[in-house]
């Protein structure tokens, strides 16, 4: 079976755009969030990918790379019991306006 | 550093394997396009814990052998338009791959 991630621009055959664009400032916020999570032993590089990959296709789809980055991190975080969703809904509204 | 416990290699540079063709859910680290495919193993890169048992919280033992295989370009795509010698090199593990 075929998986979203499968191969790059599928299920077209459409070029893909390689051109560079800056990181913006949330992005590189997840990039650190990961990295930290990783040297405290909360998140393996091979969890990630399969959290990503467990990511809904026609969601995958909408998503930028570090969106679904950031659902991946919270999946495991979830999982694994550091954080509840309960308390990542309620810190939303403030984080959402310092934004 | 400890040893741990490790597949056993079963081939060798030269070797022509094929893919096995699997849908098990999850992670894998096989994508599609390559499964039922043959080509010769390049380099036996040494043996890694498994990804796919990791990713679930597994410890990935046995370590399996992992090889970077060669395929002809030509042959894995149906339409493929370029030139005939073009070639695809990917890193696949042991129980991924058969005697072909």
């Amino acid at each position: 079976m075929t998986k979203v991630h499968d191969r790059g621009g599928w299920p077209t055959g459409d070029p893909i755009d390689t051109s560079d664009h800056p990181m913006e400032d949330w992005e590189l916020h997840i990039d650190g969030l990961r990295a930290v999570l990783a040297q405290k032993g909360l998140l393996i590089t091979d969890q990630l990918r399969r959290a990503i990959e467990s990511i809904d296709p026609p969601r995958y789809e909408t998503m930028r790379y570090y969106e679904r980055w950031t659902a991946a991190v919270e999946l495991l975080l979830i999982e694994k019991g550091v954080v509840t969703a309960e308390e990542i809904d309620r810190h939303m509204p403030s984080a959402e306006t310092s934004a | 550093m400890p040893q741990i416990a490790t597949a056993p290699q079963r081939f060798n540079p030269g070797d022509h394997v094929r893919v096995r063709r699997e849908a098990p859910a999850g992670h894998v680290r096989t994508p599609a396009y390559i499964m039922d495919k043959t080509g010769a193993i390049l380099r036996v890169h040494g043996a890694f814990r498994n990804p796919e048992a990791i990713a679930y919280g597994g410890d990935g033992l046995p370590a399996m052998p992992l090889y970077l295989v060669r395929f002809n370009q030509g042959e894995i795509w149906d339409s493929y338009s370029g030139p005939q010698n073009d070639t695809l090199s990917m890193d696949l593990f042991d129980h991924w791959l058969e005697p072909a």
